[in-house]
């Protein structure tokens, strides 16, 4: 499946970014081939309101099954929800090591937001 | 590392002041202006400016005259009244007025008016002498969504995190608006500050209410308190039933103003006479109660 | 009729009442205005999100009305997921995933686009609240009553200029609109303001009122209004104000020197007027110099 990790870099030992909408970037793993690819997100870190949103419509358009990340608010977490894309939060700090976790059956997945709306 | 947001709801209360002093008194802080409407703590903590940025919000509107043919559909499809024709029938965007939403681009069937990006303001990150300081300006007339103090209280918080500063002090805006929201969301207390008049204790309650709707923890300091007692005391005891404590009551007093005149903030302000030193000691005093509540 | 009324036109002459400083007067003044006028007055309240005339003012209450702003209703029948109103729209408020179109009313600007581009028609309008409006009158002067109009933002509420365009637009108005307006230099200001005939300025002798009455004269001055300045708390302070206006040409229009007894009276919402009539006679002349000068400009 396609993953999309929340970065504040552009490889696998960048740091999770704990924000999803306004996190600088996504990397994009196919847990496969581990092949991975970088989606931008600068535009949403500048968005005025809703960032989390046109994160979200950005992940599933890049073909995502699903995202790690820190923290979801509530409007990107139904959008996400909606695509059926399934939303997993991580503590661990790099990107390489929410990799691991997620492929060793570690990760929730999420049922709800978990931070409020507006959140930073 | 805690975040500690100063607003008022009512403005003129001693927000401003209050902010500075707590920037003298913390052990080790970085203190942000919020209020970048109308900015004002750069004028006692007299930042040294170390980098300074452009900060853009949106889009606005423009049209190209040279390839507008004066159809009017612009101006008949825009819901902000932002567009109108001149006494020669050229049509122009009133950038003022012009939300950006990009409709009138859109639809224009000669394809005429461009959507660049709003520069809205600048950004700066300095220092003062107590500590680091991230402040800004929002151009006239700029959409004050509250991206820009989201991005303010960003900064303040990663510089705390370079620095080990255990404390943001942030100085909110006034109101109940997109601006006290994003400066407030996340925060781990509020501060709010009040006046004992009949306009301090409406906005109080709505400022109140805006801090319960976010869940946010929140204290309240009652200042020029002399000036009417028991409307102090009655807006303390509205505070209590949405379970925010009462931390201060500071009396009115000239060295407030004195202060300011001086660059200074009223806990560094010394003058002959009693009144100086009183409010000073009622503000360390408050400080002191805020920072075990805030626990740093 | 008064004199001075036969004097003006039919056209309702609007004088807003700004700052770029919180706190420094602009209600209070605003009020006594109305309250000094001598006339039948307009006063509305364009401070959204801290209404406070009314408590000076405490009118008869007439009218309450929720206002509504038109966000995104999707028919889910007709709707194709095509996509192009959430990629029209700037705010974020339409995203379309799973083969639906979600609306995220509380970022929607009202403008309309995703209604338009819509190409199968599955837009209408929904109304959404965003605050009320409320009208009154107060009757102390028979001869003068003040029509109110207030504006009360929702809390959470996001955006105040459509709120405050209601208050600015609802009933004809009498010869005279006074507008209190929100303090501040950004959008809600300048919603409230443009259009105004005369714009007053209340400002205090401080380096914060100074720093902040700057902006707010950038502001008048590139909306082109005829302005003047109030200062309040007079003796207090410093003489920067005061400099700063006389080295830019600024008309000083009236100076209210600070008393304990005025402050304490304003913090019980008491009338100004009543408190002080001698500063309500400063304040009728001032309001007559400004409307004549303006009319004859």
């Amino acid at each position: 499946m396609n993953v999309a990790f929340s970065a504040t870099g552009s490889d696998l030992n960048s740091d999770l970014d704990q924000r999803f909408g306004r996190a600088k970037q996504f990397i994009l793993v196919d847990s496969e081939t581990n092949a991975a690819t970088i989606l931008e997100n600068t535009q949403n870190m500048n968005a005025a309101q809703g960032a989390g949103i046109q994160a979200a419509q950005n992940v599933i358009n890049a073909g995502a099954d699903a995202v790690v990340t820190g923290n979801c608010g509530p409007k990107a977490f139904e959008v996400l929800q909606a695509a059926g894309v399934k939303i997993y939060h991580s503590r661990e700090s790099s990107v390489g090591e929410a990799l691991k976790a997620i492929l060793n059956g570690d990760l929730q997945e999420a049922d709800s937001a978990n931070v409020e709306s507006h959140w930073s | 590392m805690k975040e500690l947001i100063v607003i008022s709801g009512k403005g003129g209360t001693g927000k401003t002041s209050l902010s500075a002093a707590f920037c003298h008194l913390a052990h080790s802080s970085v203190c942000a202006d919020c209020d970048v409407d109308a900015a004002d703590l750069h004028l006692i903590l007299n930042p040294q400016i170390e980098q300074s940025h452009t900060f853009s919000s949106g889009h606005e509107a423009i049209i190209r005259q040279e390839a507008c043919t004066a159809c009017g559909l612009c101006e008949k499809y825009c819901t902000f009244d932002a567009i109108s024709q001149d006494e020669n029938g050229a049509f122009h965007v009133d950038a003022y007025a012009c939300e950006g939403c990009k409709v009138c681009v859109e639809f224009c069937p000669a394809q005429a008016i461009d959507f660049p990006e709003a520069e809205c303001g600048v950004w700066h990150t300095s220092t003062t002498r107590f500590g680091s300081m991230v402040h800004a300006r929002l151009h006239i007339g700029a959409e004050n969504s509250g991206k820009l103090v989201s991005l303010i209280r960003r900064e303040a918080r990663a510089m705390a995190e370079a620095e080990n500063a255990e404390l943001v002090i942030v100085d909110g805006p006034p109101g109940i608006g997109c601006p006290v929201i994003a400066s407030i969301t996340g925060a781990d207390g509020v501060l709010i500050v009040t006046e004992p008049s009949v306009s301090g204790a409406h906005d109080f309650e709505r400022v109140a209410q805006l801090c319960a709707h976010f869940n946010i923890p929140a204290y309240l300091c009652i200042n020029k308190y002399d000036i009417n007692p028991d409307l102090g005391d009655s807006i303390c005891a509205e505070a209590a039933r949405y379970e925010i404590p009462a931390l201060g009551k500071i009396h009115f007093d000239p060295a407030f103003t004195a202060a300011q005149i001086q660059c200074q903030c009223v806990t560094e302000y010394t003058s002959p006479g009693a009144g100086a030193e009183t409010i000073a000691a009622q503000v360390r005093k408050l400080w002191n109660t805020l920072e075990k509540r805030i626990n740093i | 009729m008064p004199e001075t009324q036969k004097e003006h036109s039919c056209a309702p002459f609007t004088l807003a009442i700004a700052s770029g400083k919180g706190g420094t007067g602009k209600t209070t003044l605003a009020t006594a205005l109305a309250e000094a006028a001598g006339m039948a007055v307009t006063l509305r309240d364009c401070d959204v999100e801290e209404p406070n005339a009314h408590l000076f003012v405490q009118p008869q209450w007439s009218r309450h009305s929720e206002q509504n702003r038109p966000v995104p209703l999707i028919d889910t029948q007709l709707c194709s997921a095509c996509g192009k109103c959430a990629e029209l729209c700037q705010f974020n408020a339409i995203a379309v995933a799973g083969g639906r179109a979600m609306v995220f009313a509380e970022l929607c600007h009202s403008c309309q686009g995703c209604r338009r581009i819509c190409p199968e028609g599955a837009i209408s309008d929904k109304n959404m609240p965003m605050g009320s409006l409320d009208c009154g009158v107060q009757l102390k002067n028979p001869a003068a009553p003040i029509n109110f109009i207030s504006g009360k933002l929702a809390i959470g509420q996001v955006m105040a200029p459509p709120l405050i365009r209601a208050v600015k637009n609802v009933g004809a108005g009498e010869a005279l609109n006074i507008l209190d307006c929100p303090p501040g230099t950004s959008c809600p200001m300048i919603t409230a303001v443009r259009g105004s005939d005369f714009v007053i300025l209340v400002t205090e002798p401080t380096p914060f009122g100074l720093n902040d009455l700057e902006l707010a004269v950038e502001t008048v001055r590139q909306l082109e209004l005829p302005f003047g300045v109030v200062i309040n708390r007079s003796d207090t302070g410093n003489s920067e104000v005061r400099n700063y206006c006389r080295d830019n040409a600024i008309n000083i229009a009236l100076e209210i020197p600070w008393e304990r007894s005025i402050a304490e009276a304003y913090s019980r919402g008491d009338s100004l007027c009543n408190a002080s009539p001698v500063l309500k006679e400063k304040l009728h002349t001032m309001l007559q110099h400004i409307m004549q000068r303006e009319e004859s400009a």
